[in-house]
C-alpha cells in the first residue's frame, strides 16, 4: 500500500525523465543516504567500519566502475586489480611528488592516470570482442604489478613495491578514525555512484548500450564504435582508479603492487554478475554479498565444525570460499542472469501490487 | 650461438607443454563454442587426483591413470549437463564467465579432497640432458621435455585421426560448424558435448601429469593453464595445428626474451611477456595464425 | 492498396544518390557487379531480384557497412569512393536491416533517442551531471521522439524493453529509430517481410507518409511485388549481382531479362 505510484502523473518530460521518477523511491534514496551518514556511524563498531563498511564501499566503487566497462558497453575485463593499482599508486605519487596539493584532487588525478592506462589497454578492442579482449586485459593485469614492482620509483624505492599512504587531510581535518574515513569513502561514492546513473541515462550510457546490443547497427546511426569503447574505458578505469586510491587510502593503509592481482579482479567481476550486470544498484548489492559471504562462511563453518564436533583442517574456509563462489556464478548466470538487482526489482513490482495479488 | 640454440630448444620444449593445455581449449571450443576458462582448473585437478589416489590406494600407476581418467570423465559429463545444457544458446560471454565460475568451482573441490599440500609427482623420468645429444652438439636437451614432446605429438596426431576419419569426429565437426543444421540432421548434440568434454578431461589428465611431475601438483598450476590463452591468440581459437604452433611460438618466445630481453629491462618477464605479444598480434591478425576470417553479414 | 497512393503531384528533384560501377566480392565471391544507378530526391525508389541477387549488399555499399572493390558513390554532389557509416549518417543516410537489428536491451525509447545520438552535443562531464544543457537536451529530443512514437502508434510500449515486442512493432520500432535521425535518405531492407496482410498495410501507409510529410528520399528492398509496384516511383532489378533492369515499375514489369530472372528460363 506505501508503494504505489498511482495518482503520481508526469504532466512534463522533465518529471518523466527524473532519477527517480516515483517518489518514494526518491524518498527511500534519500532515507538511506541518511541512515547510512547519520545512523550508522552512531551505532556501527570500529571492527563494522574497517572490516565490512569500507571495503564494501570501496568495493562497491571498483564494481561500478567493471559495471560500466562490462554491463554497459558489454566489454568483458579481467584487469579490473590492474586498474585500481594505478590509481592507487598514480595518487600516492601525486601525494608524495607534489607538495601542498589537496587529497581529493590526487585522488581524482589517480583516478584519471587510471583512465589512460585503462584506454591504452583497451585499444585492442577496436580489432577484437568477447573473450578475445579478456586476454587484452590480461596483459594489463600480469603487466602492471609487474612494472611497479620492478620500477622503484613509483613506490618510492620501497622494498618490494610496497606503498604507504599518506594521512587523508581535507581542510584541516584528519581523516584518521575508522568512521571518519567511512564517511570519506561513503560520500565520494554516493557522488560517483549518482554521477554514473547519470552517464547512462544519458547520450553516452545509450550510445555504450548500442555498441553492447549491436555494434553494426550503432555505427550504422552514426554511433563511433571506438571512440565509444574507449570512452567507457576511460569511465570504467577512472572509477577503478579512484576505487584504488581509497582501498589505499581508506582501507588498508598500506598495499603491495601484488594485491591488485587476478584473484581481486575475479572477485569484482563476481559482484557484477552476482549483482546484476548493466545495473548501478547491482553493483552495490554484488559488492555488499561478496563482501559478506567469507565472514559469513568463515562463522558457519566455524560455529558448524564445532557444533558437530569436527575438526576442520585449516585452509578450508578458503577453500569452502572458492566452491561457493564458482556454485553461485554458475547459479546466477543459469537462473537469474541479471542477477540480485533483478530479484530486487521483481520485489519492488510485488510491492507496488501489495497487498493485492493482480 | 649453442646458447641461443640450447634457450630456443628449452623453449620449444616448454612450449609443447603450453600447446598441450591449449589442445583442451580447442577442443572445446570447436565443439561447443565455449571458451572453457576452467580448462585450467581441470588439469590441477586430473593431476591432484592421480597424485591423490596413488598415495591413498597404493595401485599400479596404470590403474590409478584409468581410475583418474574415469574421475575426468565423469567431471566431463557432469560439466556439461549441469552446467552448459542451461545455458545453451546464451552469448559467449556468459558462458565465458559461468567458466570461470567453474574453474572456481574446480579448484576449490580438489583442495578440499585432497588438501592444499604440494604434491611431487614422479613419473619416472629424469630431469637431465640428453648424453648423446650433448657429447655431439654440447647442446642440453632434456630427456623429460623429449619425453613430454612426443607425449604430445602423439596426442595430436591421435586427435586428428579421431576428427578426420571416426564417425564422430566427423559428426563433432559439423557440430561445431552449426549447433542447429547439426541437430537437424540427427547427430545426438548432448553426447557428442559430453564426449569433447571427456576428451577434454583426457588431455587435461595428460597435461597435467607432465606439468605435474615437472613443477610439482600444486596450485599454481593454474597460472600455468593461463597461458594458454595466448597460445590460443596466436594460433587461432579454432585449429588443432594452431595450437601446437602457438605454443611452439609462446614458448620460444618467452624463454628466448627472458634470456635476452630480461637483463635489460629487469626480469620476470615471463609473467606478461606472452600475453604482450599476444595482445600485440591481435593487432595485426586478430583471428589467429590459422583461424578463420569470419564475414560479418548484415 | 491502389496505384500511387500517395500524392502524385509530389515533385521529384534532383539527383540525390548517383552509385556508380559498383563492384564488390567476399574473396573468391562476386556479390555485386558493375551496378549502376541514381536516386532522386524525394522519389521512391525499390530494389529488387531473387534471393542472393545481392540487395542487401548493395544497401550496405550504400552505408559503408560494406566497403566495394571498385566503384563509387555520390551523395548530395560528394562523391565517396568509400563511404563509411559514420559518415554516412552524418551526411543524413539511415536505415532498416533485414533481420531486425534493435538493441535489444534497451527500452523503445531509449532506441529511439541512439537516433538522435548525432545530434547531440552535450560534453561527458555535463552529462554525469544531468544540469543545465545536457537536461535541456535530452528533454528536447525526448520531444522529437515523442513526435515520431505518436506517428507510428507506439506510445503504449515506449518504456517497454524490444525484446519483449512483438515482431511486427519491433519493424517500426526500427523504422522510428531511423527516423529519429532525420535522414535524408532512408534505405529499407525489407521493412515488410514477414509480416501479415494487416501489418503491410500499416508499414506501407508510414513508409508512404514519410515520404510525404517529412519529404524524405527512400530506398527500399521489398520481396512482395504488389507492394513495390504500388508504392515506387522507380525499380531497380539486379539478378546474380548484376543490374538486369531499371524504369517505373510499368517499364520493368515489362521487361523480358526481369520475367526471365522471376520465372526461369531455360539456358
Amino acid at each position: 500500500m506505501l508503494y504505489r505510484e498511482s495518482g503520481q502523473f508526469k504532466t512534463t518530460y522533465a518529471a518523466d525523465q527524473q532519477l527517480f521518477p516515483i517518489v518514494q523511491d526518491r524518498v527511500a534514496i534519500l532515507a538511506l543516504l541518511a541512515v547510512a551518514a547519520v545512523g550508522v556511524p552512531l551505532v556501527a563498531t570500529d571492527y563494522w567500519f574497517t572490516a565490512i563498511l569500507i571495503p564494501f564501499l570501496v568495493f562497491s566503487l571498483a564494481a561500478l566502475g567493471l559495471n560500466i566497462l562490462t554491463g554497459y558497453a558489454g566489454q568483458l575485463s579481467l584487469g579490473t586489480a590492474a586498474f585500481m593499482a594505478v590509481g592507487a599508486i598514480a595518487a600516492y605519487n601525486f601525494q608524495l611528488r607534489i607538495p601542498g596539493i589537496p587529497i581529493l584532487v590526487s585522488f581524482v588525478l589517480g583516478g584519471v592516470s587510471a583512465a589512460m592506462v585503462g584506454v591504452l589497454f583497451g585499444l585492442p578492442s577496436l580489432r577484437i570482442k568477447g573473450f578475445y579482449l579478456a586476454v587484452a586485459t590480461l596483459a594489463a593485469q600480469f603487466f602492471v604489478p609487474w612494472l611497479v614492482v620492478k620500477v622503484g620509483w613509483f613506490s618510492n624505492y620501497s622494498a618490494s613495491g610496497v606503498i604507504t599512504a599518506q594521512p587523508v587531510v581535507i581542510a584541516g581535518v584528519a581523516f584518521d578514525t575508522p568512521v571518519r574515513k567511512y564517511l570519506l569513502v561513503l560520500a565520494i561514492v554516493a557522488v560517483l555512484a549518482l554521477a554514473a546513473k547519470n552517464l547512462v541515462r544519458s547520450r553516452i550510457g545509450r550510445a555504450w548500450m548500442a555498441v553492447r546490443d549491436m555494434d553494426v547497427a550503432a555505427s550504422v546511426i552514426g554511433i563511433r564504435i571506438m571512440r565509444t569503447k574507449l570512452i567507457a574505458f576511460a569511465v570504467s578505469s577512472f572509477y577503478c582508479g579512484v576505487a584504488g586510491a581509497l582501498y589505499a587510502f581508506a582501507y588498508l593503509g598500506s598495499v603491495e603492487p601484488d594485491g591488485f592481482n587476478l584473484d581481486l579482479s575475479f572477485r569484482i567481476l563476481f559482484m557484477i554478475i552476482i549483482g546484476g550486470v548493466g545495473s548501478i544498484m547491482g553493483s552495490f548489492l554484488g559488492a555488499a554479498f561478496i563482501t559478506l559471504l567469507p565472514t559469513f562462511l568463515d562463522v558457519v563453518l566455524t560455529d558448524g565444525a564445532i557444533a558437530l564436533g569436527l575438526n576442520l583442517p585449516s585452509g578450508m574456509t578458503s577453500m569452502a570460499q572458492l566452491v561457493v563462489f564458482g556454485a553461485l556464478i554458475i547459479f546466477f548466470l543459469i537462473v537469474e542472469p541479471l542477477g540480485l538487482a533483478r530479484l530486487w526489482q521483481i520485489g519492488k513490482e510485488k510491492l507496488r501490487l501489495w497487498p493485492f495479488p493482480h | 650461438m649453442h646458447f641461443f640454440l640450447e634457450v630456443l630448444i628449452g623453449g620449444l620444449l616448454a612450449g609443447v607443454m603450453y600447446s598441450l593445455v591449449a589442445l583442451g581449449f580447442v577442443l572445446i571450443y570447436k565443439a561447443s563454442g565455449v571458451f572453457n576458462f576452467a580448462q585450467g582448473a581441470m588439469v590441477f585437478f586430473a593431476a591432484l587426483t592421480y597424485v591423490g589416489l596413488l598415495e591413498k590406494t597404493g595401485l599400479p600407476p596404470w590403474i590409478v591413470f584409468a581410475l583418474t581418467l574415469g574421475v575426468m570423465v565423469l567431471l566431463g559429463i557432469a560439466i556439461e549437463r549441469v552446467v552448459l545444457r542451461p545455458l545453451v544458446n546464451q552469448p559467449q560471454i556468459t558462458l565465458f564467465m559461468a567458466t570461470i565460475g567453474l574453474a572456481f568451482f574446480i579448484e576449490g573441490l580438489a583442495q578440499i579432497i585432497w588438501g592444499t599440500d604440494v604434491r611431487r609427482l614422479d613419473l619416472g623420468l629424469q630431469d637431465e640432458p640428453i648424453e648423446s645429444v650433448l657429447t655431439r652438439f654440447d647442446i642440453m636437451v632434456s630427456k623429460f621435455d623429449l619425453v613430454a614432446a612426443a607425449a604430445a605429438g602423439v596426442l595430436v596426431a591421435v586427435l586428428a585421426v579421431f576428427f578426420n576419419v571416426t564417425r564422430i569426429g566427423r559428426a563433432l565437426r559439423a557440430v561445431a560448424d552449426d549447433h542447429q543444421a547439426a541437430l537437424a540432421v540427427g547427430i545426438p548434440l548432448k553426447q557428442i558435448w559430453a564426449i569433447v568434454w571427456s576428451v577434454a578431461g583426457f588431455v587435461a589428465l595428460v597435461a597435467g601429469l607432465l606439468w605435474g611431475a615437472r613443477n610439482g601438483v600444486q596450485f599454481a598450476l593454474t597460472f600455468v593453464a593461463l597461458k594458454a590463452l595466448p597460445v590460443l591468440i596466436l594460433g587461432g581459437f579454432e585449429s588443432v595445428l594452431g595450437a601446437i604452433v602457438g605454443g611452439l611460438i609462446i614458448g620460444a618466445s618467452e624463454k628466448l626474451a627472458e634470456v635476452y630481453l630480461g637483463p635489460l629491462i629487469g626480469g620476470g618477464i615471463e609473467g606478461w611477456f606472452a600475453y604482450v605479444l599476444a595482445l600485440l598480434f591481435l593487432l595485426v591478425r586478430p583471428e589467429g595464425l590459422f583461424g578463420e576470417r569470419h564475414i560479418d553479414r548484415v | 492498396m491502389t496505384e500511387h497512393a500517395h500524392n502524385p503531384g509530389r515533385r521529384i528533384g534532383d539527383t540525390l544518390l548517383s552509385v556508380d560501377n559498383i563492384s564488390l566480392a567476399f574473396g573468391g565471391v562476386k556479390a555485386l557487379t558493375d551496378i549502376s544507378f541514381d536516386v532522386r530526391a524525394h522519389e521512391i525508389r525499390a530494389i529488387i531480384g531473387p534471393n542472393g541477387a545481392g540487395k542487401s549488399s548493395m544497401l550496405n555499399c550504400i552505408n559503408g557497412v560494406y566497403r566495394p572493390q571498385q566503384g563509387s558513390i555520390t551523395f548530395d554532389g560528394q562523391r565517396f569512393d568509400r563511404m563509411d557509416p559514420h559518415r554516412a549518417a552524418r551526411m543524413g543516410i539511415a536505415r532498416t536491416f533485414q533481420n531486425i537489428a534493435l538493441f535489444k536491451g534497451m527500452s523503445v525509447l531509449d532506441n529511439m533517442m541512439t537516433g538522435r545520438n548525432l545530434k547531440m552535443r552535450t560534453p561527458l562531464l555535463l552529462q554525469a551531471l544531468y544540469v543545465g544543457p545536457n537536461r535541456r537536451e535530452e528533454i528536447e529530443h525526448r520531444r522529437k521522439v515523442e513526435h515520431i512514437i505518436d506517428f507510428l502508434q507506439i506510445e503504449s510500449v515506449r518504456k517497454t524493453p524490444v525484446g519483449r515486442l512483438p515482431y511486427g512493432v519491433q519493424k517500426r520500432v526500427e523504422l522510428g529509430r531511423a527516423l529519429a535521425a532525420e535522414p535524408r535518405l532512408l534505405l529499407l531492407d525489407e521493412p515488410m517481410a514477414g509480416m501479415n496482410l494487416e501489418e503491410k498495410q500499416d508499414m506501407c501507409r508510414f513508409i508512404l507518409d514519410v515520404n510525404d510529410e517529412f519529404g524524405t528520399t527512400i530506398v527500399l528492398i521489398e520481396h512482395d511485388m504488389g507492394v513495390v509496384m504500388d508504392i515506387s516511383d522507380r525499380v531497380v532489378v539486379l539478378d546474380y549481382g548484376r543490374k538486369i533492369g531499371d524504369g517505373t515499375p510499368d517499364e520493368v514489369r515489362g521487361n523480358q531479362a526481369v520475367i526471365d530472372a522471376y520465372l526461369g528460363v531455360a539456358h
